[in-house]
């Protein structure tokens, strides 16, 4: 398979492939020097939205250490070992899902964790966010793009398969999270507008279909409150009212570092993990929100750069697609956190408190270094 | 991949350069939806959000001012304020509440009735992180063990407030009345600024008479908490001004003599002092704890307090409307005098009945064989009702209700006792209202000799009796003696309303007094058991009511019925005589004779007050001529 990577490439008009220090480890020094301002600074708003409690920074800095280790690991694969590895790695995924939902364990209803002896708990959702998109890029580049319809309709049931096991969990949102990065990847193989345009229209159909059958109270509720949150302003709508009067109270330039009334005096909920950003965003303001999304939109940018020069498609299908997932946790949860979005359990990526997100994401730019420095040197 | 498939890489590039192309402009478009609405909250709504957020930040407490302290006029304490400690409870700051409550049980002695509540309020709607009360009134035991136990209960506390407490509970409950909970009524009436933070109100007696004054002026403290009310620092605060502290005219000394004397028995006592018109004692028998009813009292504990027969929450003093019976001879004697209607030599013969006309009905005397001849003087002396019967027909039903309403019967004439009866005097405009009748010369015998329709409290008799010891000038009967405090006394107690009785003739006050002295001093007085050992001069007045409110179907034993359908016993008077310092009036409940059973109370109480407490003034020097008076007195009976 190599040998006709090599052809592919050769054929094309490929610039120059990265050369020096950083690229021999497999590192992209762009994104590497992104990521870290980022890592960097989130870690001074959790400082402040943790109550200046050092422990949990330390223990914070010890996952972004782990989370690192597992980047340059992921880094130094070839991207064609993520492509022969992609069948495996989503079949194992899917066992991973039947085991959690037979033997699973869980808290407050919900069955998430698969605990096997020898082995550290971990979710096998987490791990289907880059399986989906993997398996569905090798599948849809096994043929030349855009897909046809017979293979469009044999993506969509590698995304739904699982997507299906998680809703039983139940965790809708993390099945949402999972579909997505698989649809992404069937967008930019090049889904047709017309079956886009269908698809769309579908989920208009299906979405009242959800709120009736598939949706739990607990979910309807948030929406609810979403619309009208005073209408419950010290029940559920009490996170909302007081994160976007965080937001609000911060103006253009915040009230300063450690400054926040809101999350110091408690009034904020979930100050040092989902609704972070509302620390940085009554601390630091306007400006602050704005320099978050800048450097965000930077790493984004960056990924996409790196997709746009992959050698082959499932490079390019796997980087555009976990790109988009990233983009997608950051509208999310920023979305959420100043209320046009439901309250959904997603984290600001790789700013937020805790979690195994950080460490698959964290795992998804190893593989997007992988997919960068792993370009074969042309001498056409 | 099947062999012989053309792919066109550098189409696929393309496509794919087209997809990333819409896949960026969508993620700027979304960012700029973000951007937009950040912009929306913190630039153009930054105002309203800094508002909200100082109001989260910044909270007025009120600070509940301490409520004023109720002395007696010797400046013994009778109501104070001591911290009481309750058990609240976070719910949610509780990790688990079965255990928790499960673990408190062993701690503390949990009632179940507590219990109830709690889980009840539980349930009901309330503020996230408000603190819901378990368990009040800790003992010191109890608040070390919570301290001990305190780091392995999260969400569980001890609360301070101050609570009034009663030191003389029983002795006091009728005369101070008491504080509780403020209930949805009084919340109406009062204003929730000025009881923010304050739990207890004024419900009766001094207590609620006086609230406004008692309660102070709250106090604000402008505090920054956390979401969960919890108090970081203050940032300004007004302190509260403490209510006014009350010297009641009350003798706490004389009060608890007043118990002792009707120990076992039911009753009141009234006594007042008549140069000011203070209650020096108010004793209704038995009495209560009011401390049980300040922080709530328990359902059990309340049924038993209120169908005890003896009805000990009833307020016999201010309350009780009994027939004053002879007790109301010397006010209707003074009437006679004053009016014309006869005069100190005027003679009638009792043959031991009375009758309105030859032949008819006879109204009976007290002493079937008759009294003989009696002038007035005789006649208040043996308590002759012959001669009252005469009077009441002479002066008529409008010339008694003209001068009884004078002495202050039938309206409340008290300034500051809160709650106090009016009992009843009857009119002919009264009757033909109420029952639609007409007046008859037969309700005017009646009348005469405090029965029929006329009614009065133990207080209204001790009032017309220091009335008749003044000589006429009111002094109406008050608690207060004075303020010790922001606000002077004047201002807070009410102006006097009621004119003084003028005599057409100075001396007819001297015959009455005189007269009432002969019941006591004389040789034929119906109390002459009690006046003769006294080392001073005293006037009084004994009286029976008869009981006929004892329903039939009503169940108790038959020696129980007995002694509950004997008649009450009344006496009033004052002492000493030529210069009163003090007027009583007494009434023990199925007491039988007025001066063989009130009258020594009475004279006991004089006693108490004349030669115990108040030994060496003015009356201690006038033994002698005491002592001379009666020897003189003695020779004209």
């Amino acid at each position: 398979m190599a040998d006709r990577d090599y052809i592919r490439s050769s054929s094309s008009h490929t610039i120059g492939a990265p050369k020096g220090f950083m690229s021999s480890i497999h590192l992209d020094p762009v994104l590497l020097v992104l990521l870290l301002i980022l890592l960097g600074s989130g870690l001074f708003v959790l400082y402040s939205g943790a109550d200046s409690s050092v422990e949990m920074v330390k223990s914070q800095c010890a996952r972004i250490g782990v989370a690192f280790v597992v980047m340059m690991v992921f880094a130094q694969l070839d991207p064609s070992v993520y492509r022969r590895w992609s069948p495996w790695l989503y079949g194992l995924g899917l066992i991973g899902l039947l085991a959690v939902l037979l033997v699973g364990v869980g808290a407050k209803g919900a069955q998430r964790w698969l605990s096997l002896p020898g082995l550290p708990r971990f979710q096998p959702s987490e791990f289907m966010k880059l399986a989906v998109p993997f398996m569905a890029a090798w599948y849809l580049s096994r043929h030349f793009l855009p897909p046809r319809l017979s293979r469009v309709g044999g993506s969509l049931f590698i995304v739904l398969l699982p997507m299906v096991l998680i809703v039983r969990q139940p965790d809708l949102g993390t099945a949402l999270l999972v579909g997505l990065a698989g649809l992404f990847v069937i967008f930019f193989a090049g889904l047709s507008w017309k079956l886009l345009g269908a698809f769309f229209g579908m989920v208009a159909v299906a979405a009242p279909a959800m709120w009736f059958f598939v949706m739990r109270d607990y979910q309807k509720q948030r929406v609810l409150t979403l619309l009208d949150p005073e209408s419950d302003p010290l029940g559920a709508g009490w996170n909302i009212i007081q994160s976007k009067t965080a937001i609000g109270s911060g103006g253009l330039s915040g009230k300063g570092w450690l400054l926040g009334t809101q999350s110091h005096l408690d009034f904020l909920p979930e100050s040092h993990t989902d609704f972070i950003v509302a620390v940085l965003a009554e601390e630091f303001g306007f400006i602050g929100v704005l320099a978050l999304l800048t450097l965000y939109f930077l790493i984004i940018a960056r990924c996409l750069y790196i997709a746009v020069n992959a050698q082959d498609s499932f490079g390019r299908l796997v980087a555009g697609a976990l790109t988009m997932t990233f983009f997608t946790y950051v509208f999310v949860n920023i979305g959420m956190v100043s209320g046009i979005l439901p309250i959904v359990g997603v984290p600001l990526p790789l700013v937020s408190y805790g979690g195994t997100s950080i460490v698959t994401l964290m795992a998804g730019f190893g593989v997007m270094m992988s997919i960068h420095t792993h370009r074969r040197m042309i001498t056409a | 991949m099947p062999w012989g498939e053309f792919k066109d890489t550098a189409a696929e590039r393309r496509l794919f350069q087209r997809r990333t192309l819409v896949a960026l402009i969508v993620i700027m478009v979304m960012i700029g939806i973000l951007v937009s609405r950040l912009y929306y909250l913190q630039i153009l709504n930054h105002e309203n959000f800094t508002t909200l957020s100082d109001k989260n930040r910044v909270q007025v407490q009120p600070i509940a001012p301490p409520r004023g302290l109720i002395y007696d006029r010797n400046g013994v304490l009778l109501a104070e304020n001591r911290p009481v400690f309750s058990v609240t409870v976070v719910p949610e700051r509780v990790p688990d509440m079965e255990t928790t409550l499960a673990q408190l049980q062993q701690i503390l002695d949990i009632t179940e009735e507590d219990m109830a509540r709690f889980q009840r309020r539980l349930g009901e709607y309330r503020r996230p992180f408000s603190p819901v009360p378990l368990s009040y009134d800790l003992d010191e035991r109890e608040i070390a063990k919570m301290a001990v136990h305190r780091y392995e209960l999260p969400g569980v506390e001890v609360d301070a407030e101050l609570v009034r407490y009663y030191p003389y509970s029983n002795i006091t409950a009728h005369a101070l009345g008491y504080v509780g909970r403020i209930n949805r009524d009084e919340l109406r009436r009062i204003d929730p600024a000025d009881y923010a933070g304050t739990n207890y109100i004024g419900k009766s007696g001094v207590e609620r008479f006086y609230e406004e004054a008692l309660h102070g002026k709250v106090g604000y403290q402008h505090v920054e908490t956390n979401a969960r009310g919890r108090t970081l620092r203050v940032l300004e605060h007004e302190n509260p001004v403490p209510g006014d502290d009350l010297r009641l005219q009350l003798d706490i000394r004389l009060q608890k003599r007043a118990f002792e004397l009707l120990k076992g028995r039911r009753g009141a006592i009234v006594a007042i002092e008549p140069e000011t018109g203070g209650i020096i004692a108010l004793a209704s028998v038995p009495g209560f704890d009011a401390n049980l009813f300040v922080t709530g009292i328990g359902v059990e504990a309340y049924r038993e307090l209120s169908e005890s027969i003896d009805k000990p929450l009833f307020n016999r003093a201010l309350r009780g409307q009994y027939p004053p019976g002879s007790t109301i001879k010397p006010m209707l004697a003074f009437a006679g005098l004053d009016s014309g209607a006869t005069d100190r030599d005027r003679t009638v013969w009792d043959p031991g009945y009375f009758q309105l006309t030859n032949g008819g009905r006879r109204y009976r005397d007290w002493k079937r064989s008759g009294h003989g001849w009696v002038n007035l003087k005789s006649a208040i002396a043996q308590s002759c009702d012959t001669y009252f019967y005469d009077l009441g027909m002479r002066m008529g039903v409008d010339v008694m209700h003209e001068y009884l309403d004078k002495f202050g019967f039938g309206k409340d004439a008290t300034l500051d006792v809160s709650g106090a009866q009016s009992g009843l005097l009857p009119s002919e405009p009264w009757k033909r209202a109420v029952h639609n009748q007409p007046w008859y010369p037969g309700d005017s015998v009646n009348m005469s000799i405090g029965q029929g329709y006329v009614l009065s409290t133990p207080l209204q008799l001790a009032t017309a009796t220091a009335l008749v010891a003044n000589h006429g000038k009111w002094r109406q009967p008050r608690m207060l003696r004075d303020v010790v405090g922001a606000d002077a006394t004047e201002d807070v107690l009410p102006p006097e309303t009621i004119p003084d009785v003028v005599a057409k003739n100075p001396r007819y006050w001297d015959d009455i007094v005189g007269d009432m002295e002969e019941v006591v001093h004389g040789r034929h007085g119906t109390a002459r058991g009690i006046g003769r050992d006294a080392p001073y001069r005293f006037a009084g007045k004994s009286g029976t009511a008869q009981v006929f409110s004892l329903a039939e179907d009503e169940e108790y034993d038959a020696d129980e019925v007995r002694e509950r359908l004997r008649d009450h016993a009344l006496f009033v008077g004052f002492a000493p005589s030529e210069d009163p310092k003090i007027a009583v009036a007494v009434i023990v409940e199925n007491g039988g004779g007025g001066s063989s059973t009130a009258g020594p109370v009475a004279r006991a109480m004089f006693d108490a007050w004349l030669l115990e407490f108040n030994a060496g003034e003015k009356t201690g020097q006038s033994d002698d001529k005491v002592a001379a008076k009666t020897e003189q007195d003695g020779a004209d009976g």
